[in-house]
């Protein structure tokens, strides 16, 4: 038995009917990440003395977990795989950190992913691209990358991820794993490195949607740190798990069925849809009018706030600091010019020059504030549909995974494969991918539910549904 | 002053005056809020700026802000709302400032003073905000580098602006005597400007009789007393009206 290739509530039962132990589960995962991260470099540092703590209680979850790159872990380096946080030693937990640890996770390693979490394939990273374990020429989607493909690798049971357009969500879909963003406030942020604030969102990526539910009951909840975390108790999500979805009314939005959408993906999407109606949900095309405003209204709300976040990256207090060779401006703005120009890469600083602009005087009401305004209009769309509708059900991304380097010279492009899941950031509802089958070519493509706010319960209840009626979640790559 | 001059020109002053809370943490952290402690012992992620760190209101800076906010007959707007303003510099860890723009907590308030002639006279308060205070630099030239200290960093500080109401460095001089007596009185804060527990910046231009456009300004920052703004504001008065006498323009400026 190949313990690594297992899931985590798999993993529990045989722990807890002794057939295996923590130690022995975390030795299958280092043997995998032996044999087969040469060639999917999911990880950017891996941990080598991973403690395994007593088992406490029974609460306790000893699994072993990849840790996106951007959750600062007490006296580790975290750096969101950019060079200007080369160095950075966190001193403090972030909170889904703390209950990790808590719950007596296994931190195996920190997870590749697009610097800063700017991108949707994991090649913008400083430590290079991860590959995706179906195809290693291809991407494993992005931002959260390196997470995806470790756990279709099997060099994690399972992973953390963060989702501001889609970074959870679009590289499970690549990777063919289940990757889940929750309702914004349900996770807290605190100690997330920050892209765009109002977006960010913590998920898991996990391997089924059972342990989709498991690991948000472990990292869900409100942090008096975070504002924005919202004070509603945390339902046992497993408790939603049932294999039922009669009566359910789902809509299938008419915009999310056009051109761009590769015919393979819209086949599988449309089988799924079967397959749910099977089982009792009743399906309607619906609309939502402003989804064409969606890619435009996200890059202009992250860039923003992406462009005041990682201003603090300056070289004075952490991370790398160069010093101008001759003096310019000022040794002190020479010192901003020079570690900002080393630390950052093309895409960041791409989406900086964008963010500044949208927010400089003179701009702000016609990028920003407009920006802001579309955002509302988006929202309304949803709480419309939701006022009938139980979910929302499409496509996650237009394509499944593209060749590595294919989208690189072409931005716009890069940002189309965004273009189902940023809605769901932007309006702050939660979402879901879980596998619905593969191309031709192999590749893994993914389905895409959403529900009204803090419908996390539901939207497992569909997931979980689907799942025990198809058996593309049993499917493991050989590495 | 000359005679004549005074009664050609007319002086328009409107002051911010910067008062920081002493309530017993910072604005957004847990840290102590305290004067004079050891470099860099008063910090934490959150007003070191670190990476991941977030910022929570402190419900006692609201309540000191909406104390000020009431002796200075303003309004207390039911929303409000803080936002960054960004700036590259040491002192300013998250190289933005959390203040509030649009959505103050205070506004449109009022307080009294005397005139010269000992009539009452009603000064109009813009606003009053809440910000975050900056760290301090410590320039070694000794050994050519400059030093960064964090404790102050996230002091709640409640900016307190005028409109441009007050008409000569007298008017300001009591302004600022009535200010402080009402804010001491509230019991919100020192009020040692030794200390900088509070900080007053003047905007002063002057115009002739009978102008409605306000003259070319400039500011005066970093006084440290009340006798210091007053001899600040009667300078300038005298430099502007010399400078327009002789036919010169004024070019608006900061002194520090
Ligand atoms: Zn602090």
């Amino acid at each position: 038995m190949e313990l690594n290739k297992l899931t985590a509530h798999e993993l529990l039962d045989l722990i807890k009917n002794k057939k295996a132990t923590p130690q022995e589960i975390l030795g299958s995962v280092h043997e995998q990440i032996e044999k087969s991260e040469k060639d999917v470099k999911a990880y950017v540092r891996i941990n080598e003395n991973t403690v395994v703590a007593t088992a406490s209680d029974e609460r306790s979850v000893p699994i072993p977990i990849g840790i996106k790159d951007n959750m600062c872990i007490l006296d580790q380096e975290t750096t969101c795989s950019s060079k200007i946080l080369k160095g950075f030693k966190a001193p403090y937990n972030a909170t889904v950190i703390d209950k990790l640890k808590k719950s007596g996770a296994l931190l195996i390693g920190n997870t590749n992913m697009d610097e800063f979490a700017m991108g949707s394939s994991t090649e913008n990273s400083c430590y290079g691209t991860t590959h995706n374990p179906w195809k290693l020429d291809c991407v494993p989607g992005g931002s959260s990358g390196g997470s995806a493909a470790a756990v279709a690798a099997n060099e994690a049971i399972w992973a953390i991820g963060s989702d501001t357009g889609g970074s959870i969500r679009q590289p499970a879909s690549f990777c063919g794993v289940v990757g889940m963003k929750p309702t914004y406030g349900r996770v807290s942020r605190y100690g997330l490195i920050a892209f765009a604030s109002s977006l960010d969102q913590i998920g898991p990526i996990t391997k089924d949607v059972a342990d989709s539910a498991l690991l948000l009951n472990i990292i869900a909840g409100y942090d008096e740190r975070d504002s924005t975390s919202v004070d509603m108790p945390v339902p046992d999500y497993t408790q939603a798990l049932e294999n039922n979805v009669k009566g359910l009314k789902i809509g299938i939005p008419k915009e999310y069925f056009v051109e761009g959408l590769d015919p393979e993906v819209k086949d599988a999407v449309m089988t799924a849809i079967e397959v749910l109606k099977k089982q009792g949900a009743t399906f309607e095309e619906v609309s939502l009018p402003h989804t064409d405003y969606g890619i435009a209204t996200y890059y202009i709300t992250a860039t923003s706030e992406a462009s005041s976040n990682l201003a603090r990256y300056d070289g004075v207090q952490y991370g790398i600091r160069e010093l101008a060779k001759k003096t310019r401006k000022s040794p002190l703005l020479d010192m901003y010019d020079e570690t900002r120009a080393v630390g950052f890469g093309a895409e960041v600083k791409r989406r900086i020059m964008l963010g500044t602009y949208s927010l400089s005087s003179g701009y702000y009401d016609a990028y920003y504030l407009k920006g802001l305004k579309v955002r509302t209009l988006i929202k309304n769309d949803f709480d419309k549909l939701f006022a009938d509708f139980d979910a929302i059900i499409g496509p996650t991304s237009p394509t499944t995974a593209f060749k590595i380097g294919d989208r690189v010279n072409d931005p716009l492009s890069m940002y189309l494969s965004d273009i189902y899941t940023v809605s769901a950031n932007l309006s702050g509802i939660p979402a879901i991918s879980l596998p619905c089958g593969f191309s031709k070519e192999k590749l893994p493509i993914g389905l895409h539910i959403m529900t009204k706010p803090f419908a996390e319960e539901m939207l497992f209840r569909i997931a979980y549904t689907y799942e025990q009626n198809t058996q593309w979640h049993k499917q493991r790559v050989e590495l | 002053m000359t005679a004549t001059a005074t009664r050609k020109y007319e002086t328009v002053i409107g002051l911010e005056v910067h008062l920081q809370f002493d309530t017993a943490t910072k604005i957004f952290c847990g840290c102590a809020n305290k004067f004079g402690e050891t470099p860099n012992t008063l910090t934490c992620p959150v007003c070191l700026g670190l990476p991941g760190a977030l910022p929570v209101v402190n419900a006692k800076a609201l309540e000191y802000a909406i104390k000020v906010g009431l002796a200075l007959n303003c309004t207390i707007n039911p929303f409000v709302k803080f936002d960054r303003k960004n700036y590259f510099y040491p002192d300013c860890p998250k190289a933005y400032q959390i203040s509030q723009f649009d959505l103050p907590i205070c506004s449109n308030g009022h307080l009294m003073i005397e005139t010269a002639d000992g009539e009452p006279k009603k000064i109009l308060i813009n606003r009053a905000h809440l910000e975050e205070d900056a760290g301090k630099l410590i320039h070694d030239n000794a050994n050519n580098c400059s030093l960064v200290d964090y404790n102050r960093t996230g002091t709640p500080l409640l900016e307190i602006v005028t409109e441009p109401d007050l008409r000569s460095a007298e008017e300001a001089y009591n302004y600022l005597q009535n200010l402080k007596l009402t804010l001491q009185y509230l019991n919100v804060s020192d009020c040692d400007m030794e200390k900088g527990s509070l900080r007053c910046d003047a905007n002063i231009s002057i115009r002739l009789i009978g102008e409605t456009k306000l003259g070319t300004k400039t500011e005066l920052k970093n006084m440290n007393s009340f006798k210091a703004v007053k001899a600040g504001l009667e300078h300038e008065i005298n430099r502007h009206e010399a400078a327009l006498e002789s036919g010169q323009t004024i070019v608006q400026e900061t002194r520090l």
